[in-house]
């Protein structure tokens, strides 16, 4: 189990009222899973990856990450566990424009306090592994955005996290580089990767071993509610 | 830590205009500073020179009454001070680090001196036969004092080079006659100081004490004052210091011996002239002056500390969406806190390097457009530059605590 959520409501204040995005969500991850939730805009699937990403904290409910327990851990835990056990993939890739692909791909390790000769030869890797590995020096304006994307997902895997976090990975791509990205999310998982996604697009979710359904912050589908 | 310096570099460079316009307030406060202090250390070693580097090592000892010098020109003569005799002066050469001593009656504006009809304005000294050895003067022409000037009670008279010419019209002095107080005397020769170190006037005060010397020095036998002044004049005591660091404690040494053996009850009293306290004096002075300056390029910097920290907000703004997806891969708050602190450090740490560029170029256009000396004080710089990246960190602290607090999932949603 790499992790697991039970009753998880998220609130948020509207005026006097409040706003309930996310209601009891149960959800958990096992290693190898590969799984896409699926839903309308506003459904509420932003708000409960920020709270699997540890970015957000759930109003009430239990997340355990591992072992942990989300609720006890100070801000400083979280930073470690995002850096460490987390690997990011946003819809609008989110590289820093002025580093190369391969100082992109070594940040994380850079928080993590990897010695720069280790850091460079695992980013080099991490692209390799995503097919980069002739864009090493190419900075974000220089790569196409299907490429920029999967210089994201080398970030991501660079420090081998428990599970990959992708939001809406192929909002911002056209068709075909949508495709390279889910194909490269497919080897990734044959490799052992655990993949959670999130999408509005059924074509996108079906590459998934495990669609789940959010709407209106309710969570169905999967095995886990069965 | 070396990476957050070095992507700081980057950053202030990749932003050049930005980054200058930002340093300018730092770079003129600096500047000021600098060449402020330049030449605040150039004057107070030319003063230095003037007053204590002349080789001389001479103190001066004089009668004072209630702290100030007694005035024997005005005044009735003090009672219950006896003369300085030989046998006083040969005690003082006793005292630890005086090499020579010598007594002489002394009027800084002497009157009733006069050649034919030209009146002069200066000073007067009656000497013993120490006198010149004591104070380094050296014979142009003519001749000194001989004993026989002395024992003779001849009244001769040597004079400056200056009065030479202020007095005679440049004509030779040797050999003419000039009266004192309507008593005639003949000027036998014509000295001059050895100095090593030309005064340079920097300001009012070098000013007086120049021209107090430079309206000349008339020198007459000490045994011909009586005829001319008044008998019985206390006078004033010169000791020449065997080195410059032994002129402090050699003149207190010599005053307070005087002061001991020659005056009875408290009302006077020998007081040295301490010219490294002069010196001091005069530095403190000019200063002052300069302390409001010091305070102007203050406000200097504190406008370009608050230039920084706007920049820096305006930095912090533009790059939200870094700082949102470096929180939100690992980085923790105080790497962020880091990286913001650096980059402004390095920002006024190439703004103070820059003015105190600026600054030492400064001082020396100045000084040669204006003659004011000048001396480069490295801890001064070293001081300048350390405060300017203090400022950087200061005034980078709100924007980088702002950017550490940065909550991610904001962050990253900011266009
Ligand atoms: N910070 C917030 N404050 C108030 N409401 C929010 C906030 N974030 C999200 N919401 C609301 O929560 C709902 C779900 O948003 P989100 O999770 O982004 O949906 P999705 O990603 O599925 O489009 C939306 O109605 C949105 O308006
Ligand atoms: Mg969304």
């Amino acid at each position: 189990m790499i992790l697991s959520m039970t009753d998880i409501c998220k609130d948020y204040p509207m005026g006097k009222s409040v706003t309930q995005v996310l209601k009891n969500v149960n959800l958990s991850v096992s290693e190898g899973d590969y799984i896409a939730i699926m839903g309308p805009s506003g459904s509420g699937k932003t708000t409960l990856m920020n709270i699997i990403g540890c970015l957000d904290v759930p109003t009430s409910g239990e997340y355990l990450f591992g072992e942990k327990d989300i609720k006890k851990c100070k801000k400083k835990q979280l930073a470690d566990l995002r850096n460490k056990k987390i690997g990011f993939v946003f819809q609008s890739f989110n590289l820093l424009p002025k580093l190369t692909a391969l100082d992109n791909v070594a940040l994380p390790l850079l928080y993590g306090g990897v010695r720069r000769s280790e850091r460079r030869r695992r980013a080099k890797e991490a692209l390799e592994r995503v097919g980069l590995a002739d864009r090493v020096d190419y900075r974000p304006d220089q790569l196409s955005g299907g490429q920029c994307q999967r210089v994201a997902i080398a970030r991501a895997i660079v420090g081998n996290p428990d599970v990959i976090l992708a939001d809406e990975p192929t909002g911002a791509l056209d068709s075909q580089s949508g495709a390279q990205v889910m194909d490269l999310f497919h080897t990734l998982h044959e490799q052992g990767a655990t993949i959670l996604m999130i999408t509005h697009d059924r074509n996108v979710a079906e590459h998934a071993e495990t669609i789940m359904h959010i709407k209106d912050g309710v969570l169905t589908g999967g095995d886990q509610d069965e | 830590m070396f990476e957050n310096i070095g992507l700081a570099f980057q950053g202030v460079w990749s932003h050049k205009l930005r980054s200058f316009l930002t340093m300018l307030g730092i770079i003129i406060g600096i500047a000021a500073i600098i060449t402020i202090v330049s030449t605040i250390k150039g004057t107070n070693e030319q003063i230095k020179k003037n007053l204590i580097g002349s080789g001389t090592n001479t103190v001066q000892i004089s009668l004072n009454r209630d702290g100030n010098e007694y005035d024997l020109q005005w005044s009735a003569l003090p009672e219950g001070v006896r003369t300085v005799t030989e046998e006083d002066l040969s005690e003082l050469r006793k005292l630890e680090g005086v090499k020579e001593a010598s007594a002489y009656r002394y009027r800084s504006y002497a009157d009733g001196i006069f050649y034919g009809n030209t009146a002069y304005s200066g000073a007067l000294y009656g000497i013993d036969s120490h006198y010149f050895a004591a104070n380094n003067y050296i014979i142009n022409s003519g001749r000194g004092f001989t004993a026989d000037d002395y024992t003779k009670y001849r009244k001769t008279a040597i004079v400056e080079s200056t009065v030479a010419s202020s007095l005679f019209n440049g004509e030779d002095p040797v050999g003419r006659t000039i009266e004192i107080m309507s008593e005639p005397y003949t000027v036998v020769g014509v000295v001059s100081q050895v100095v090593v170190n030309e005064p340079v006037i920097n300001n009012l005060q070098d000013y007086y004490m120049y021209s107090a010397e430079s309206g000349g020095t008339i020198f007459i036998p000490d045994v011909c004052w009586d005829i001319s002044y008044r008998y019985d004049e206390p006078q004033r005591v010169v000791i020449r210091a065997k080195t410059t660091d032994e002129m402090a404690t050699a003149g207190k040494a010599a005053a307070d011996w005087l002061s001991e053996n020659l005056i009875q009850g408290n009302t006077y009293a020998y007081k040295a002239s301490d010219l490294l306290e002069q010196a001091s004096n005069l530095q403190s002075l000019s200063q002052t002056t300069n302390n409001q300056l010091i305070w102007i390029a203050g406000i200097s910097l504190l406008v370009g500390g608050i230039g920084v920290m706007n920049i820096m907000l305006v930095s912090v703004t533009e790059r939200t969406r870094e700082i949102g997806l470096k929180i939100a891969i690992g980085a923790r708050g105080r790497r962020i806190l880091w990286q913001f602190l650096t980059e402004a450090a390095v920002l006024t740490l190439m703004g103070g390097l820059l003015g105190v560029g600026a600054g030492i170029g400064l001082a020396y256009m100045l000084s040669n457009v204006m003659g004011t000396p000048v001396a480069i004080s490295i801890p001064a710089c070293v001081i300048a530059v350390a405060f300017s990246t203090l400022i950087g960190i200061i005034f980078g602290l709100v924007p980088a605590v702002k950017a550490s607090r940065l909550n991610p999932i904001e962050a990253l949603r900011h266009e």
